[in-house]
C-alpha cells in the first residue's frame, strides 16, 4: 500500500477532530501523563541500554588501560596493551582475516542471496519447500553443525574423499587444512549458515515490488534481465542496506563458527577478532590485552555504522 | 513475473532445465550437513570407525538416538538430554515474549511519539546490536551478582531480554515506519491515548512482524550457548550446554553416533519452527520488516 | 596475601573443631569438565562417596576446550561473588587463584591424613600455595607416550624409535611402506605436546625445565633450540595431510586401525585404546617418547577448593578433598581415565604394565631430576606465556615462512612479551 493512498483516506476524519484538537491544548495531569507516557515506556530500555551496553563498553575500555591478567585489576599502565596488540603477529592476522571473511561473506550472500530469491521467484513448484532447505540452516548453530562441517570440509573424510571413492581421482577439496585457503572455508560455513535469511529477505522484497511497473516495462519491450537490473533490483535497495547490517553484525560476531570448525588453525590461520579476544582475555589471563582487542573491535564497528545509520536517519521519510 | 508468451517456446523449456538444474544443486548443498548428521546417528560406532562418513550405515539403528535422550552423560548424571530439554524451554519462552513485547512497545514509542533524542537513541541502540557478547561477561556476572541473580533462570532471562531488545525494537522500528503517521494523529485528535493507540490501531495491523521477531529470537535464545553457560545453575542449564558437554569430552573417548543423534534433538525445536512457520517468516518479511 | 591466608587457617582450626563435636551435612557444588563417559563415571563415583557421608553434591559440567569454557564460568561466577565450593583447575593457575584470595585452605585434612607423606613433593608443590594446600590432586597424567601399532613395525621390519635421529629413520621406511608413520591431530595443543616431547628428547630434562620453566632467553635462542625446532619440524613431513583441527582421539584410532604406526600423546589415549578392545603389550605399545625415557613430563588433574559460607558447606568440602585422597577413589577413577593415581604407595595389582611402566617411572625420575611439569598441559608456566608458546610453535609447524632460527627468535620474544 503506498503511503500516498494512506494519506489521503485518513485525512478525512482529521477534519472532524478540531474540537478534540482544542482540548488537547489544555493541560491537565492526564495530558501530562501523555506527554511523559512515551519517555516512561522508553524509559527501561534506554536505562538497560545505557548500563549493559555503553556502561560495559566504558568499563571494557577501562580495562584495556590496566595490566589486568586474570581478572580485573586497576593498576593503569597507559596505552601499553594497545602497543602490545599491535606487535602480536596472531592479532594482525585476526585482522586481516575478518576483512577477507566479513567482505566475502557479505558479498557472496548478498549475491546468492538475490539470485536464489529471483530463481524462486519463477513460479516454481514445490517453492514453499526449497525455501525451507535454504531457510534451515538459520535454525541451527553452529554447535550442532560443526562437527558435520569439519568432517565435509575434511579432504581425507569428507567431499574430496567422496568425490575419489565415486572415480573423480583429481578431485582436490583440501582448503580445510591448507593455512593459505582455511579461511575460506569459515566463508562456505557461514555463507551456508545465513544466505537462505538473505534469500528470504529479497523474496520478500521482490514479492512487494509493484507487479504494474514491471507490466508496463515488459510492453515497452524491455527484456526481463534489463527489468531486474533498471527497475527491480533498485527498487530493493533497502533491503540490501538491512541485509548488509544484519550480515556485518553476524560477520563481526562470528565467533561458534570458528571454535567449531577450524579452532583457528591451522596454525591460528582462521582466527577472527572475536575469539583473539575471548582466547586472550578469558583462556590465557590477559584480560588487559583482550580489552584492548575489544576496543579496537568495536572502533571499526562504528566506522561501519555511523554511514548506515547516517542515511538511515536521514533518509526515514521514504521509509 | 516472467512472461513467457513472448519467448520461443524451446528455450524456455531450457530455461527452465537451467532453472530446476541449478535450484537443485543448491538444494543438495544445503541439505549437506543435515543429511550427515542423521546418517551419522544411524549409525554403529564400528561403522563409523571404519571411515566413511557420508556413507549409507551398514545396518540402520536408532539405539543412539534413544541414548542421547536418556542415558548418555552430560556430567556426573548420565540421563541424556531430555530433561535440558524443559530447561531451555523454560528459559526460551519468556525470554522471547518479554523482549518481543517490549521491542514492539519500544519500535512504536521510536516511530509514532518520537521526542527530542529518540532518533540518536535509536542509533545508540542500534549499536548495541553489534556488541560481541564476550565483552559483556564479567561485567554482567558482577552485575547479576550484585542484583542477587547470579546464576539462576531469572538472571539468564534478563540478560536474553536485555541484548535481544536491540534487534526486536529493529524489527518493530522498521515495520511500524511504514504504517502511516497519520493514521495515529488522527486517533490522536480524536482524544485517544498512547496506550489505546497501540491496542486498537497499531497491536492488531502487527501480526507478520511478531511473527518474524518471535522466530528470529527464539531461534537466538534457543541457540545461545555462552549466555546459558556462563549465567545459568548448574541444575538449570539450557540444551546447548548438555551438548557441548556431551560432545566435548576432553580426554575421553567420543560416541559420534550419539553426538550426532543429540546435536538433532537439540535443534528439533528451531527447525520445527522454521519448517512450520517458515512460510509466515517470509510473509512477515514482505508485511515490511525489511523497509528502511 | 600470607596473612589473609594465616586468619583463615586459625578460622580454619577453630571452625573444624566445631564441627567435630557434631559432623553436618552440608553441599558441595563441583564445577568439572569430565563429561564423556568414562570420566563421568569415575566422577560419580565420588559423588556416591559424598553421599555416604551425608553430604549433598550439586553438579555442574562444563565441557570443552580442555576446560576453557569451564575457566570462563568459574571466573564469572567468582566475580559474582558466588563461585562454586571446588573446581577442576590445574597447575600455575591454582596459585594465581589463591594470589587473588578465592581459596581456602585445607591444613586440617590435609594433616590428619598426612598428605605431605602420601604425595611426591613436586605433586604437593603445585598444590600448595605459600605453603598450604589449597587443592587436591586426582592423577597423574605422563605426556611423554608413544603410542605403536605392533603390527606396522613387524611388516615393515624395523624397532621401535629409541631417539628423535632413530625415529626420523624408522619413519622414513614406514612412510615408503604406504603408512602414515606419526597420526596427528593439527590442533595448537597437540602440536605443543609433541613440541615438548622433542625438546624433551633432544635437549634433556635441564634444557626442558630452563626453557619452560625459567624461560630463559639465552636458552630459548640457543643453537640446541633450533637444532631441536628444525628436528620437530621434519615430523611435519612423516604426519598425513588431513591432520590439520583432527580431534586427538581420531588421531588415535588411525594407530588403533593400523592406518598409522605411532602417535605421540598422553595417557589418556589409552582409554579409545581400551574402549576398541585392544591389549596393551600384544595389540599396541605404550613406550616413553624418543629419548625420554629417563623422563617424565606430568599433567596433574585436581580440584581447588574456594571460599564458602556456611559450617556445613565447609565441612562437606572438606570431607570431599579427604575422600578424594582416598585409596578407594584414587584407584577408581585413574582405572578409567589411564593415568596414575598421585598418592603413592598404592596397590597396583589392577592396573595395566603401561600404568606400572608410568608408576615406575614417576619414582624413579623424581629421584633422577627426570620430573618435569608438562607446558603443553599448563604445568610449567601460566596461562598467558603457555599460549604465547602455542602461537609460535603451531604457527612454525603449519606454515613455511618460517625457519628454525626465525622461530626460535619468536618464541624467546613471545615468552618475554607474556610474561
Amino acid at each position: 500500500m503506498s503511503m500516498s493512498n494512506v494519506s489521503e483516506a485518513v485525512a478525512k476524519p482529521s477534519s472532524k477532530g478540531t474540537e478534540a484538537a482544542v482540548r488537547a491544548t489544555s493541560s491537565s495531569p492526564l495530558d501530562w501523563l501523555q506527554r511523559w507516557l512515551p519517555k516512561m515506556v522508553l524509559g527501561p530500555t534506554i536505562i538497560s541500554t545505557l548500563i549493559f551496553i555503553y556502561g560495559y563498553v566504558i568499563w571494557t575500555g577501562v580495562l584495556s588501560l590496566t595490566k589486568s591478567r586474570f581478572l580485573p585489576k586497576y593498576d593503569f599502565v597507559g596505552f601499553l596493551q594497545y602497543e602490545k596488540l599491535l606487535d602480536n603477529d596472531r592479532w594482525m592476522v585476526a585482522s586481516w582475516n575478518i576483512l577477507v571473511f566479513g567482505g566475502l561473506f557479505i558479498l557472496v550472500c548478498l549475491a546468492l542471496g538475490v539470485l536464489m530469491a529471483i530463481l524462486l521467484d519463477q513460479r516454481i513448484r514445490a517453492e514453499g519447500a526449497i525455501r525451507t532447505v535454504f531457510l534451515y540452516p538459520m535454525a541451527l548453530s553452529f554447535i550442532v553443525t560443526g562437527t558435520a562441517w569439519k568432517w565435509i570440509l575434511n579432504p581425507g573424510l569428507g567431499l574430496e574423499k567422496l568425490m575419489q571413492d565415486w572415480g573423480f581421482d583429481n578431485f582436490q577439496f583440501d582448503w580445510l587444512v591448507n593455512p593459505d585457503m582455511a579461511v575460506y572455508t569459515l566463508v562456505i560455513a557461514a555463507v551456508w549458515q545465513s544466505s537462505g535469511f538473505v534469500m528470504a529477505l529479497f523474496l520478500a522484497g521482490l514479492r512487494g515490488v509493484d507487479g504494474s511497473i514491471v507490466k508496463a516495462a515488459q510492453l515497452d519491450g524491455a527484456s526481463m534481465p534489463t527489468i531486474y537490473r533498471r527497475i527491480i533490483l533498485p527498487h530493493l535497495r533497502p533491503v540490501f542496506f538491512s541485509a548488509f547490517i544484519i550480515l556485518s553484525h553476524i560477520a563481526i560476531k562470528s565467533f561458534d563458527l570458528v571454535m567449531a570448525l577450524t579452532g583457528g588453525g591451522p596454525g591460528y590461520s582462521t582466527d577472527l577478532p572475536a575469539t583473539f579476544m575471548y582466547v586472550t582475555s578469558f583462556s590465557r589471563g590477559q584480560m588487559g590485552l583482550g580489552s584492548a582487542s575489544a576496543m579496537m573491535m568495536l572502533a571499526v564497528v562504528l566506522a561501519i555504522l555511523i554511514p548506515y545509520l547516517y542515511s538511515e536517519l536521514r533518509g526515514k521519510h521514504h521509509g | 513475473m516472467a512472461n513467457p508468451s513472448r519467448i520461443d517456446p524451446r528455450s524456455a523449456l531450457i530455461g527452465r532445465f537451467v532453472l530446476y538444474a541449478v535450484l537443485i544443486a543448491a538444494v543438495l548443498f544445503y541439505l549437506m550437513p543435515l543429511v550427515v548428521m542423521l546418517l551419522t546417528s544411524l549409525k554403529s560406532m564400528d561403522d563409523i570407525r571404519a571411515g566413511n562418513l557420508i556413507s549409507w550405515p551398514q545396518e540402520v539403528l536408532f539405539g543412539a538416538w534413544g541414548k542421547a535422550w536418556s542415558s548418555a552423560c552430560t556430567g556426573v548424571s548420565c540421563d541424556g538430554i531430555g530433561t535440558y530439554f524443559w530447561n531451555s524451554f523454560q528459559i526460551t519462552i519468556p525470554a522471547v515474549l518479554i523482549s518481543t513485547f517490549l521491542g514492539a512497545l519500544n519500535g512504536y514509542v521510536l516511530t509514532k511519539w518520537k521526542f527530542r533524542g529518540s532518533d540518536l537513541f535509536f542509533g545508540m541502540m542500534l549499536f548495541g546490536c553489534f556488541i560481541p557478547f564476550q565483552v559483556v561477561i564479567l561485567p554482567m556476572a558482577q552485575t547479576l551478582g550484585w542484583l542477587g541473580l547470579a546464576n539462576t533462570t531469572t538472571g539468564l532471562v534478563f540478560v536474553h531480554i536485555v541484548y535481544g531488545m536491540a534487534f526486536t525494537t529493529l524489527f518493530f522500528r522498521n515495520f511500524y515506519i511504514a504504517v502511516p503517521t497519520e493514521l495515529v494523529s488522527a486517533a490522536k485528535i480524536d482524544g485517544a491515548g498512547f496506550f489505546t493507540i497501540f491496542w486498537r490501531i497499531i497491536l492488531p495491523l502487527s501480526g507478520p512482524i511478531f511473527v518474524v521477531c518471535i522466530i528470529w529470537q527464539f531461534t537466538q535464545v534457543w541457540n545461545d550457548f555462552l549466555f546459558g553457560v556462563v549465567f545459568s545453575g548448574g541444575d538449570t542449564q539450557p540444551i546447548t550446554v548438555a551438548l557441548n558437554n556431551l560432545v566435548n569430552s576432553s580426554t575421553g573417548v567420543k560416541e559420534y553416533n550419539v553426538d550426532m543423534a543429540s546435536a538433532m534433538i537439540a535443534a528439533l525445536p528451531t527447525l520445527v519452527v522454521y519448517v512450520l512457520a517458515g512460510k509466515y517468516f517470509v510473509r512477515g518479511l514482505t508485511a515490511g520488516a525489511v523497509k528502511g | 596475601m600470607s596473612i589473609k591466608l594465616a586468619k583463615k587457617s586459625v578460622l580454619g582450626v577453630a571452625l573444624s573443631g566445631l564441627i567435630s563435636l557434631g559432623a553436618q551435612a552440608g553441599n558441595v557444588e563441583v564445577l568439572h569438565y569430565w563429561t564423556s563417559g568414562g570420566e563421568a563415571k569415575s566422577a560419580a563415583v565420588l559423588k556416591q562417596l559424598l553421599e555416604k557421608e551425608g553430604h549433598q553434591w550439586k553438579d555442574f559440567a562444563v565441557a570443552g576446550g580442555g576446560g576453557e569454557s569451564a575457566m570462563t564460568v568459574l571466573k564469572s561466577r567468582a566475580v559474582s561473588g558466588n563461585p562454586p565450593s571446588a573446581a577442576q583447575i590445574k597447575g600455575l593457575d591454582i596459585k594465581e587463584w589463591a594470589d587473588l584470595g578465592f581459596l581456602t585452605q585445607l591444613d586440617a585434612v590435609a594433616e590428619s591424613a598426612g598428605w605431605d607423606q602420601l604425595l611426591p613433593g613436586v605433586v604437593s608443590d603445585v598444590m600448595k600455595y605459600d605453603g598450604h594446600y589449597v587443592a587436591v590432586p586426582v592423577n597423574v597424567h605422563r605426556v611423554n607416550w608413544l603410542w605403536a601399532n605392533p603390527e606396522i613395525f613387524q611388516s615393515v621390519g624395523v624397532d621401535i624409535p629409541k631417539t628423535w635421529g632413530e625415529f626420523i629413520e624408522v619413519a622414513d621406511k614406514i612412510k615408503d611402506a604406504g603408512y602414515v608413520p606419526l597420526a596427528h591431530g593439527g590442533q595448537a595443543w597437540q602440536d605443543a605436546t609433541v613440541f615438548e616431547a622433542v625438546v624433551l628428547g633432544e635437549g634433556g630434562a635441564e634444557f626442558y625445565h630452563k626453557a619452560f620453566v625459567e624461560h630463559d632467553q639465552a636458552t630459548l635462542t640457543s643453537p640446541k633450540m633450533v637444532e631441536i625446532l628444525a628436528t620437530f619440524k621434519k615430523l611435519r613431513n612423516y604426519i598425513d595431510s588431513d591432520s590439520a583441527g583432527r580431534d586427538w582421539n581420531i588421531a588415535t584410532s588411525m594407530v588403533i586401525n593400523g592406518k598409522a604406526a605411532m602417535q605421540i600423546m598422553g595417557d589418556w589415549a589409552k582409554g579409545e585404546f581400551t574402549a576398541a578392545g585392544k591389549k596393551p603389550g600384544t595389540d599396541y605399545l605404550c613406550v616413553a617418547a624418543p629419548g625420554t625415557s629417563n623422563a617424565f613430563t606430568f599433567n596433574i588433574d585436581s580440584f581447588a577448593m574456594f571460599d564458602v559460607k556456611g559450617s556445613g558447606s565447609k565441612e562437606a568440602q572438606a570431607d570431599l578433598a579427604r575422600l578424594i585422597m582416598e585409596p578407594q577413589f584414587q584407584e577408581t577413577f585413574n582405572l578409567n581415565k589411564g593415568s596414575i593415581p598421585a598418592r603413592l604407595g598404592m596397590p597396583r595389582a589392577n592396573f595395566d604394565s603401561c600404568a606400572h611402566t608410568s608408576m615406575d617411572d614417576f619414582v624413579a625420575t623424581s629421584k633422577s631430576g627426570g620430573l618435569v611439569p608438562s607446558m603443553a598441559h599448563g604445568m610449567s608456566t601460566t596461562s598467558a606465556v603457555q599460549g604465547a608458546i602455542y602461537d609460535v610453535v603451531t604457527n612454525y609447524f603449519n606454515s613455511d615462512s618460517l625457519s628454525a632460527e626465525q622461530a626460535a627468535d619468536k618464541l624467546a620474544r613471545a615468552i618475554k612479551a607474556a610474561i
